[in-house]
C-alpha cells in the first residue's frame, strides 16, 4: 500500500467468514474439553467416596462420627455455645485491629525521643507472634487471675477475649507495618513539605493509604480468628467447642464434634467469599 | 535583604560530596533557574532549602531567620516553602479539592468553608474549575502537576520551588504547565526552578545558575549564560543543548 493512498477506515465490523469458523472450532474445542473435565472429576469423587465407605471402618466410623440423632440432640447447646463464639470474635476484632495499629504506628516513630515506645512495640510484637495462642489463652487464662490485681476481670471469656487481642494484635501490627511502608516515601515527602507534622501526614495521608492496601491480609486474619475463638475452650467457658465436649464426654459419641465444625463453616465461609470479592476488587482497581 | 541566601551549602550522601560550598542569593519576586547535567545537585539543593534533607555545613536564611538552625522547627518553616515535584504526587485517595485544602486547614487553620473557596478559585484561574472533585487518577499528567502546583500555593508560600515540573510529561502537556508558571510570576512569586526546558529557562529566568558536579560554576541573566558563558564547562553544556535543539 502506498504512503499516498488515504487509509481505508471501516464503518462498522462484521465479522469475516474466517473469524465465524475460528470461533466454532474454539467453541467445539472448549465444549468438549469441559465435558471430559467435568466426567473425569465426577469420576474420581465417586471413587474416593466409594473407597471411604467400602474400608474396614467405616460403619464404626459412621455411627460414631456421623449419627443423626446425637446430632440433633447436641444442636442446641452446641448453637448457643457459637453465639458465644460470635460474641467473642465481634468483640476481639476492633480491639485488635486498635492494637495492630497502635503498634505498628509506634514502631514506625523515628524521633530519639520516642525510643521507649518503639522498643517495647518490638518487644510485645517479638513476644507475641513467636508464642503459639493456645499457650497465650493458658497463660493469661491461668496467669492473669492468679496475680490478684484489683479490677481483673475473672469472667473466662473475657480472659479469652484478652488473649486473643494480644496474640491476634501482634500479627496484625505487622500487616498494618507493611502496609504503611508500602506507601510510597514521596507521599509523605509530599505531606511533610506541605508543612503537616509526622503525626498529621500519617493520620491524613498515609494511613489511609496502607489501610486500603492492606484489606485482603486483615481479612485473611478475620477468617482465621473466627475459628481461633475455639481455642478459648481450653480456659472453660462454654463456647462451641467446649458444649460439644461436654455432649461427647457424657455420650462417647463425636458427633457434636461435627455440628460444632458445621457451625463454624458456615460462618467462615461467606466471610471468605466476601474477602476473595474485595481482593479481585482491589487488583482490577490497580490494573486500571 | 534577599527573601533566601544560601552560603557555603554543603551535602554529602555515603561518602559523596553532592553540593559543595554553594553560594547564592535569591530576592523578592526573582525567578532563578538551575541548569546542569542530572547529579549536578539542583534537586539536592531544592530539597536542602525546604528542609526534607539536612544540610551537612551551611546556612539558608529565609527572610532574615536562619533555617538551618538547630533549634528551628521544620515544619514551621516548610509552612512558607512550597515545593513541586517531578513526580507531582498527589494523594490519590483524596479528590483534587480535598489535595488541595488538606494543609490551609491542617497546617493553616483556615476554615473548612474559606479553604474550599479559595481552592475553588485557584482551580477556577488555572484552568481545573471542572475537575475539583475528581480524583487524581482521572486526571492527565498535565492537570496533575497542575493541580500540584496549585496545592503548593493554596498554602500561599513566600517562595516556590519547582523540581523539574515537566519533565515527566509529553510534550503536548509540557505547554500547560509552563502557562501557570509564567502566570505566577507576573504574580510576583518568588521562584527557583531546576529545568530542562532551556527555551522556557531563557524566556522567564531572572537568573540562571548553572551547577556542575555540585559547585556553582557560573551564574548570569540568561543572555549572559546562553549567548557568552564565561566557564569553558558551561559553554560545553550550553553546546550540548543546542545540539540537542533544545534551545
Amino acid at each position: 500500500m502506498k504512503n499516498d493512498e488515504r487509509l481505508r477506515v471501516p464503518a462498522d465490523w462484521e465479522k469475516s467468514e474466517r473469524q465465524l469458523e475460528r470461533e466454532r472450532l474454539r467453541r467445539r474445542s472448549s465444549i468438549r474439553s469441559g465435558s471430559v473435565a467435568t466426567a473425569s472429576t465426577i469420576l474420581v469423587v465417586v471413587l474416593l467416596l466409594w473407597l471411604f465407605t467400602t474400608s474396614p471402618g467405616w460403619p464404626r466410623v459412621r455411627e460414631t462420627f456421623f449419627d443423626l440423632d446425637q446430632f440433633t440432640g447436641a444442636l442446641p447447646d452446641v448453637l448457643s455455645g457459637f453465639l458465644l463464639n460470635v460474641k467473642i470474635f465481634l468483640i476481639a476484632e476492633p480491639l485488635i485491629l486498635i492494637v495492630g495499629l497502635l503498634v505498628a504506628l509506634a514502631r514506625n516513630l523515628t524521633a530519639p525521643v520516642f525510643f521507649p515506645l518503639r522498643a517495647l512495640a518490638v518487644i510485645y510484637t517479638d513476644i507475641f507472634r513467636g508464642v503459639p495462642t493456645i499457650l497465650i489463652i493458658y497463660l493469661v487464662g491461668f496467669g492473669l487471675p492468679a496475680l490478684g490485681l484489683q479490677g481483673t476481670p475473672t469472667d473466662l471469656a473475657t480472659l479469652g477475649i484478652i488473649a486473643l487481642t494480644l496474640s491476634y494484635g501482634a500479627y496484625v501490627a505487622e500487616v498494618f507495618r507493611a502496609g504503611i511502608e508500602s506507601v510510597h516515601p514521596s507521599q509523605r515527602a509530599a505531606a511533610r513539605s506541605l508543612g503537616l507534622s509526622h503525626g498529621q501526614t500519617m493520620r491524613h495521608v498515609v494511613v489511609p493509604q496502607a489501610v486500603r492496601r492492606v484489606v485482603p491480609p486483615l481479612l485473611n486474619d478475620f477468617v482465621s480468628l473466627q475459628k481461633d475463638t475455639a481455642l478459648v475452650a481450653t480456659i472453660g467457658p462454654l463456647e462451641a467447642l467446649r458444649q460439644a465436649q461436654i455432649h461427647v464426654a457424657s455420650t462417647f459419641n463425636y458427633t457434636p464434634y461435627l455440628a460444632a465444625a458445621l457451625l463454624f463453616i458456615l460462618l467462615t465461609i461467606p466471610m471468605a467469599r466476601f474477602t476473595d470479592y474485595l481482593a479481585a476488587r482491589s487488583q482490577r482497581r490497580r490494573g486500571q | 535583604m534577599s527573601l533566601l541566601t544560601i552560603e557555603g551549602l554543603w551535602k554529602n550522601y555515603q561518602g559523596h560530596n553532592v553540593l559543595r560550598g554553594i553560594d547564592l542569593e535569591v530576592e523578592s519576586h526573582e525567578v532563578v533557574c538551575l541548569i546542569g547535567a542530572s547529579g549536578s545537585g539542583k534537586s539536592t539543593l531544592l530539597r536542602c532549602v525546604n528542609l526534607l534533607e539536612t544540610a551537612d555545613d551551611g546556612t539558608i536564611t529565609l527572610d532574615g531567620e536562619e533555617i538551618t538552625d538547630a533549634r528551628v522547627d521544620p515544619d514551621d518553616v516548610r509552612k512558607r516553602i512550597g515545593i513541586v515535584f517531578q513526580a507531582f504526587n498527589l494523594f490519590p485517595h483524596m479528590s483534587v479539592l480535598d489535595n488541595i485544602t488538606l494543609a490551609p486547614r491542617k497546617v493553616h487553620k483556615v476554615s473548612g468553608k474559606e479553604a474550599e473557596a479559595q481552592a475553588r478559585d485557584l482551580l477556577d484561574r488555572f484552568g481545573l474549575g471542572d475537575k475539583a472533585d475528581a480524583y487524581p487518577d482521572q486526571l492527565s499528567g498535565g492537570q496533575q502537576q497542575r493541580a500540584a502546583i496549585i496545592r503548593a500555593l493554596a498554602t500561599r508560600p513566600r517562595l516556590m520551588l519547582l523540581d523539574e515540573v515537566t519533565s515527566a510529561l509529553d510534550p503536548a502537556l509540557v505547554k500547560e504547565v509552563l502557562g501557570i508558571i509564567r502566570e505566577l510570576k507576573e504574580g510576583g512569586m518568588t521562584m527557583v526552578l531546576t529545568t530542562h526546558e532551556m527555551g522556557f529557562c531563557r524566556e522567564i529566568a531572572d537568573t540562571v545558575c548553572f551547577l556542575d558536579g555540585g559547585v556553582l560554576l557560573e551564574r548570569g541573566t540568561p543572555e549572559q549564560i546562553f549567548t557568552d558563558p564565561r566557564e569553558p564547562r558551561t559553554r560545553e553544556f550550553v553546546q550540548n543543548v543546542i545540539d540537542a535543539r533544545r534551545l
